[in-house]
């Protein structure tokens, strides 16, 4: 009896110790369970936009051009959301974009973050001619306008998704760098980088395996909420006209296809706007979630 | 022949015009098997010869000598690739601080196996079970109690005495023939001392392997060590056997430092302090580096350099080196009545 209140009160294996404490700070914060809440649901939508979707998101329903909404008056439950000025299904192709939405997201985020990674440890492992080097390009590209650097880039690359992902992990890369320098700087004067040292790690075993590890925590959280601004940027690419390309269903692009109709249809830019704003919210909240529970300076 | 020779060690940062001279010309040798202290207060060098001998004074350090090597190997011509073969697997350190010292990310058995996997055995380097099984028997060795279910701790889960612990378990892993230990028991409570310097102790007597231990601590030094040298802003001050150099110190330093010990003072109410710090970048003397802080300091301190003299394994840097009653030698008296600039023929032992 009383070993089972010990076990209850003090919690079981210490191998799970770890993840339960990250869980209790987590779900602390009800923000950010709606926000793991939202992502997973995203994911899964993502996942499953073939199933899920009514209609394929490419399929014309010529005779039900710019059908409204199906609570709003000449709405059918066949097009819960309406269709857009071609007939095209509003919730299938809003289903796909969430697919083309995360997808840019993670590309962009994990080319930037894996460039920013090695970057950030050659800066803080080294130092001297070479941190200046990248520490200052890294500025120049932090003071250009983010929308304004990755246009360049589209613009040198040519307009296109992929294209699109690379221009945008270009503008997420100084942020990166510079919190993974952070990162190193404070760990590498600690005395395990050096009794590593004495153990006869290389520079390289150094940098990946002793330091990285104990600068993963920001990161993890910067990740997250540069997937946001990496799905913001790509809509804003999109709807430029520099993304994805009609008539694939990206929010950016739907949004600027249907401008127009804007007075007469409004479903027709609401829904994707409206996509957006969940998708990019979903993300930060549980970026400041993370943040909150793995950074230990904000810990009560 | 000596396993670690180092003639002339000087350490330098900051430029080159007016440099920081953090370690000035240090001889050491040291035979196999053998425990060697260094002892000094804050400031003096001690770690810093240590950090030098690894290999790990960085770029805008600059370390000189006339001599560095180890079993017969140069340590100063070594590439990096061949320092590291050699540290960690020959020469193996532990620092003051064992909480920090352990990369707070992995577990005790990682990080005790990582090494192994680079220097160890054949055996060990092919097979992750016999890295293990080692790891369990080092920790044993270094008694730690319950040690199977201590390889899956990590750092933060551990006691200061216990993480000391497992960095000497991850120090001796590859069976070093030196072992530094910098300070290992100042960041420990007094028993843990006590219990890690025995532990220290126990494991060189039994792998013969030589100990250098760094200490601010005289305590520690006369229990352990066989030898000892005493630090001042970076030189040598003395050096001699213990417990000979205790008894009778020749410097003015040694025996400040040990009338600075609570145990020497029994019958006195205040604790003899030695004034002042230790000199540094900026107010480095001309003379003995002591004199501004000596008490028997006289005109020729603050004018010459002395030098570190004396027979083999008992030298002094003094001008004026005391006799076993604690009186300063070399015509101190008659020079100090006098206090006059001039020469005094007697000098030196």
């Amino acid at each position: 009896m009383l070993e089972a209140v010990i076990e209850e009160r003090i919690g079981p294996a210490p191998e799970a110790s770890a993840w339960r404490e990250f869980w209790q700070a987590y779900s602390q914060s009800r923000g950010a369970l709606i926000g793991l809440a939202l992502v997973i649901a995203l994911i899964l939508l993502a996942v499953f936009a073939d199933v899920v979707s009514p209609h394929p998101p490419n399929e014309q329903y010529r005779e039900f051009t710019l059908t409204p909404p199906a609570w709003h008056q000449g709405g059918t439950a066949n097009f819960m959301l309406g269709t857009d000025p071609v007939g095209r299904d509003m919730l299938s192709r809003l289903i796909h974009g969430t697919r083309l939405s995360l997808l840019i997201g993670l590309i962009s985020v994990t080319i930037s973050l894996s460039l920013g990674v090695v970057l950030g440890l050659l800066a803080g492992y080294f130092r001297g001619l070479l941190e200046t080097t990248i520490m200052r390009v890294m500025d120049v590209m932090l003071a250009l306008p983010s929308l304004l650097l990755a246009i360049a880039v589209v613009a040198i690359l040519g307009p296109g998704l992929i294209n699109a992902m690379y221009a945008i992990a270009i503008v997420l890369l100084p942020h990166y760098v510079r919190l993974t320098r952070a990162a190193v700087l404070a760990e590498t004067g600690k005395e395990y980088v050096a009794s590593s040292r004495i153990a006869g790690a290389g520079p390289i075993r150094l940098m990946f395996s002793t330091i990285l590890p104990n600068c993963v925590a920001p990161l993890i959280v910067q990740a997250t909420l540069g997937f946001s601004s990496a799905i913001l940027d790509a809509a804003a690419l999109g709807f430029l006209g520099l993304g994805a390309q009609p008539p694939t269903p990206e929010w950016g692009s739907m949004l600027a296809g249907a401008l127009e109709f804007i007075q007469r249809a409004s479903w027709v830019v609401t829904f994707p706007g409206l996509a957006i704003l969940i998708t990019v919210l979903a993300f930060n909240l549980m970026g400041d979630g993370l943040r909150d529970a793995l950074d230990p300076k904000l810990k009560r | 022949m000596a396993l670690l020779e180092i003639e002339g060690l000087t350490v330098e940062f900051g430029s080159v015009a007016a440099p920081l001279i953090a370690v000035d010309n240090v001889d050491l040798t040291m035979e196999a098997g053998e425990i060697v202290g260094c002892v000094g207060e804050s400031g003096s060098g001690k770690s810093v010869t240590a950090l030098a001998l690894m290999g790990l004074v960085d770029f805008p350090g600059r370390v000189r000598a006339k001599r560095m090597s180890f079993d017969g190997r140069d340590l100063l011509g070594l590439s990096d690739a061949g320092r590291r073969a050699l540290v960690g697997k020959d020469i193996a350190m532990i620092f003051q601080d064992p909480l920090a010292s352990l990369n707070p990310c992995f577990t005790v058995a990682f990080q005790l196996t990582e090494t192994m996997r680079i220097h160890g055995t054949d055996a060990a380097r092919r097979s992750a079970k016999r890295r293990r099984d080692r790891a369990l028997e080092l920790l044993q060795q270094v008694e730690i109690p319950d040690a199977a279910t201590r390889l899956g701790a990590f750092p933060h889960q551990l006691s200061g005495g216990m993480a000391q612990r497992v960095m000497i378990a991850m120090a001796i892993a590859c069976n070093p023939r030196l072992l530094i230990a910098d300070e290992p028991t100042t960041a420990l409570d007094v028993t843990v001392q006590a219990q890690v310097l025995e532990l220290l102790v126990r494991l060189q007597h039994e792998r013969g392997m030589a100990l250098l231990l760094i200490t601010h601590d005289l305590a520690v030094v006369a229990e352990t060590v066989q030898r000892v040298m005493v630090m001042y802003a970076g030189q040598q001050v003395e050096t001699g056997p213990v417990p000979a150099i205790f008894e009778a110190p020749e410097h003015p330093y040694t025996q400040a430092l040990l009338a600075a010990l609570p145990e020497h003072n029994l019958e006195r109410s205040r604790l003899k302090a030695i004034p002042g710090i230790v000199p540094g970048q900026f107010d480095r003397p001309v003379g003995c580096l002591l004199s501004p802080r000596c008490d028997y300091a006289l005109e020729r301190c603050h004018r010459d350099q002395p030098l570190l003299e004396g027979p083999e394994g008992r030298k002094v840097r003094c001008h004026f080196p005391l006799d076993p009653a604690g009186y300063p030698t070399g015509g101190w008296k008659a020079e100090s009545q006098a206090q006059l600039p001039a020469e005094t023929p007697a000098s030196g032992t």
